[in-house]
């Protein structure tokens, strides 16, 4: 039998560095086909090959045994081939029926015509949402809908999920599951990626397993079990890259949290942290870690729960306040949000705290040339001149000016989400050289990062997230790669978090 | 010391780091104002020789005095990524109100007065755009509209003559100062303050900083929605003064002055290389901007070009000075 799609040996590498190597992946008529791996893995990439949206370099795309040359998204789905993103592509001031048609809109639009076939579209799927509604309106749930509509509309033979259960309530999600096996049903191959390991097992005829960027194998529900299947994903050597801790003195608590909940999904987060300490915050991406640094730091707001610092409630409205009591973010997007790429070095390095070589709000110019140069000094920050833009520097140099900044404020508190991204091996190991001092100097200290190996390498403790919610926590005897994506990617509730402390 | 020793360093430094050569589009984006200015003063040279004399540079100082001061606070709101389309109508604002003002309270009160309603304008814009985070085109084009509403209902719709309370003001606006005349004095000293503001003190780097990056900004700690309410108010103000000036000169409180400026007042600042998008821009130049507005106006007068023809001019002299500076992007493909 003729696959409906068949990848074969796609390779495909970004400023070369492999994303996909020799991966081979099929899908048959009427079959459900999970893919599953770690963030970063290759998944997403490898979908956006069978989309259209990358050319690989190597390697060709069979459909029904006819190679396929797509020429973009817009050629896909003119083939049967649906790609249905994590973040959904609608447009939100648009009605549902003109996203459901978009892009597929004949010359002479009859409105009506154009409502009834959405409505019959939604009604196919089960649900009942009014073709004129405008799609902001809808709940994220109802917008999958859509999406999926849109899909159907095109006649998509292939329809590709990426994580679509990630954004919906339980009940939800049960009911796209059954769209799912519906589709199936009619004949559509589907491609199903999710961190929900027991959807997948509900849902899945076959699981291939991709880890850095190659695919591991390809197996089905009933011959692997979960444990098997965890262990397939993890198991990279890790790196020794992390030089030994130092001694350091834990002492008092620095910050509580209890039972903190936030507008944006995470719930009931509880935890502490004491001075002198490293601690992780594991778990996928979209598991709330990022949320939870930022409603920490005041940049989100908080829709219950509280939070103590150094013994004080505290409960700040904007980042100002979080600065002025002592706690400090290096934000995971290094160039949206952690500097001002354009400006230069020094200007960076002061921004957040330029009162010591200020008088009356005006530089002098020598006091800050001088702390400029210590702070690089001190950090090793690799640079031409102070005055160069920090988008001269390399990924780990400009990272370490972020910290610069930090130092220079000096805060009790400092929090630091996905420290080493894009930065290269040597720049990583001084930058654990510089979040333990920061411990040694009696400062309390979270990591945030998803690699694994480096929170084991680093932390005194990592705290597990998986969708919102504090899954559990790891201390040194539990560092397993299996053991945390177990804690965050299935629901079971092994063990309270935040016991000690 | 002008600005660019900031870019002489910066340049010096990359040589140093053997990183970057030198880049002509680079070179055109920092020089190319001065490239233009000494362009149009040799064309102009060329025209007439009555361009190089002392009494027409004043003159052509004293006409854009008003503009330049404009100009200065619109630099700040731009370097945000904002823009401020009221400046025109606060001037005329301001105009009125000194009229009306100098007649009621000793000279220096009701000059205080006037800049404390111009940037009482600018605050309101400012509250609108800073808090509410709602477009600043949208609130200062009604910025726009009232302030030159409510400059018609003061003055009646009616000129008012300053008269001999403002005897003194008016002395000052017609007069020399060490062969300079002294609004174009004040200009000069208001873009001296703004240098050492831009480039010296906390204020003016952060104003930059907000327009490259606003998201890093906010999340080192620093009051975003201050700053940016900030150079509103600072604009708000300046706008009144260029109305004191006007008025200084031709002795006259009018809510028709400034009809239009904001324009002009914008493509002196983008002339000068400011970007639009924010965080781009420096003191010096934006002079020099207000400068070749101010001669691209004058050669055309002294060589009798007609007034509606001068307009299309201009317009095509702008599209061409924002394109050399943005060469560098247009010669990458």
């Amino acid at each position: 039998m003729t696959a409906l799609i068949q990848l074969q040996d796609i390779t495909k590498s970004f400023a070369g560095i492999h994303a996909l190597t020799n991966v081979d992946f099929d899908l048959q008529a009427g079959e459900v086909h999970a893919l599953c791996g770690e963030n970063g893995a290759g998944k997403s990439t490898l979908m956006r090959v069978l989309g259209g949206e990358m050319r690989p370099e190597t390697g060709r795309t069979m459909m029904l045994g006819e190679e396929l040359r797509l020429h973009g998204p817009t050629d896909a789905i003119r083939r049967g081939i649906s790609v249905i993103h994590q973040e959904m592509a609608l447009a939100p001031d648009l009605t549902v029926a003109e996203n459901i048609f978009l892009g597929a809109l004949p010359a002479g639009i009859s409105w009506p015509k154009l409502r009834e076939r959405a409505r019959a579209l939604i009604a196919r799927l089960g649900f009942d949402i009014a073709p004129g509604d405008q799609v902001s309106d809808l709940s994220v749930a109802h917008q999958q809908v859509v999406e999926i509509a849109k899909a159907l509309s095109r006649q998509a033979r292939v329809i590709v999920f990426d994580e679509p259960t990630a954004v919906l309530s339980t009940g939800d999600a049960r009911r796209l599951l059954q769209i799912i096996r519906d589709l199936k049903a009619e004949g559509v191959g589907i491609v199903y990626i999710s961190h929900r390991l027991d959807e997948i097992y509900e849902i899945a005829d076959r699981i291939t397993v991709m880890k850095d960027g190659r695919r591991v194998d390809t197996v089905t529900p009933a011959s692997t079990p979960v444990d098997q299947l965890i262990r397939m994903m993890v198991g990279r050597p890790l790196a020794q890259l992390f030089g030994d801790k130092p001694e350091t003195r834990i002492g008092d608590e620095v910050l509580r949290l209890n039972g903190l909940t936030l507008p944006n999904g995470v719930r009931d987060v509880s935890f502490a942290i004491r001075s002198g300490e490293v601690v992780g915050l594991g778990g996928l991406v979209g598991s709330g870690r990022t949320e939870v640094a930022r409603a920490i730091f005041g940049a989100d707001p908080v829709s219950s729960g509280e939070m103590v610092l150094k013994g004080a409630p505290y409960r700040p409205r904007n980042p100002r306040q979080a600065v002025r009591r002592g706690v400090g973010l290096v934000p995971e997007d290094r160039k949206g949000q952690g500097i001002v790429l354009d400006m230069e070095i020094r200007k960076n390095a002061t921004m957040a705290n330029a009162a010591p070589v200020t008088i009356a709000g005006f530089f002098r110019p020598g006091a800050e040339r001088g702390l400029v140069q210590r702070l690089i000094q001190s950090l090793r920050i690799k640079l031409g001149s102070m005055n160069d833009p920090v988008s001269s520097l390399s990924g780990g140099n400009q990272q370490k000016v972020v910290l610069a900044k930090w130092f220079n404020v000096d805060p009790g508190l400092i929090i630091l989400d996905e420290p080493t991204r894009g930065v290269d091996v040597g720049a990583k190991t001084e930058i654990y050289t510089l979040i333990h001092r920061l411990a040694a100097e009696g400062k309390a200290v979270i990591v945030i990062s998803s690699e694994h190996a480096e929170l084991f390498g680093l932390c005194d403790r990592v705290l597990v997230m998986g969708e919102g919610e504090l899954r559990g926590e790891l201390l040194p005897p539990d560092y397993e790669e299996e053991k945390l994506l177990t804690l965050s990617m299935t629901r079971r509730q092994p063990r309270a978090a935040g016991g000690q402390a | 010391m002008s600005e660019n020793a900031t870019t002489i360093t910066e340049t010096a430094g990359k040589e140093a780091g053997g990183r970057r050569k030198f880049s002509f589009g680079k070179a055109f984006r920092h020089y190319g104002t001065f490239g233009i200015f000494i362009l149009l003063i040799l064309v102009a040279q060329a025209q007439s020789d009555a361009f190089l004399t002392e009494r027409n540079i004043m003159n052509v100082l004293r006409q854009m005095s008003g503009i330049g001061v404009m100009a200065i606070g619109m630099l700040f709101v731009i370097l945000t990524r904002g823009i401020d389309l009221s400046v025109g109508s606060i001037a005329a604002l301001g105009s009125v109100a000194t009229a009306i003002l100098v007649k009621d309270y000793p000279l220096p009160v009701a000059l205080a007065m006037v800049v404390g309603l111009g940037a009482f304008c600018g605050l309101i814009s400012g509250i609108f755009i800073a808090l509410f985070r709602l477009p600043a085109f949208v609130i200062t084009l009604a910025m726009m509209t009232g302030a030159r509403g409510f400059a018609l209902i003061l003055s009646n719709g009616q000129p008012i003559t300053l008269g001999a309370p403002g005897k003194a003001l008016q002395t000052f606006g017609t007069s020399f100062t060490l062969g300079v005349p002294n609004p174009a004095l004040l200009m000069i000293g208001l873009f001296a303050l703004a240098f050492l503001v831009l480039n010296y003190s906390r204020f003016g780097r952060l104003v930059k900083a907000i327009g490259s990056n606003e998201e890093a900004v906010r999340l080192s700690g620093i009051p975003v929605p201050f700053y940016v309410l900030a150079v509103y108010v600072i604009s708000g103000a300046l706008a009144a003064v260029a109305g004191v000036l006007v008025t200084s000169r031709s002795g006259v409180g009018s809510a028709s002055v400034g009809a239009g400026n904001e324009l002009d007042v914008i493509a002196a600042v983008v002339i000068g290389g400011a970007s639009l998008m924010g965080g781009r821009g420096g003191v010096i130049n934006t002079f020099i901007g207000v400068m070749i507005l101010g001669v691209i106006g004058n050669i055309m007068n002294l060589a009798g070009v007609p007034g509606y023809h001068q307009q299309v001019y201009l317009g095509v002299i702008i599209v061409a000075a924002v394109l050399i500076q943005n060469g560098s992007s247009l010669f990458r493909r």
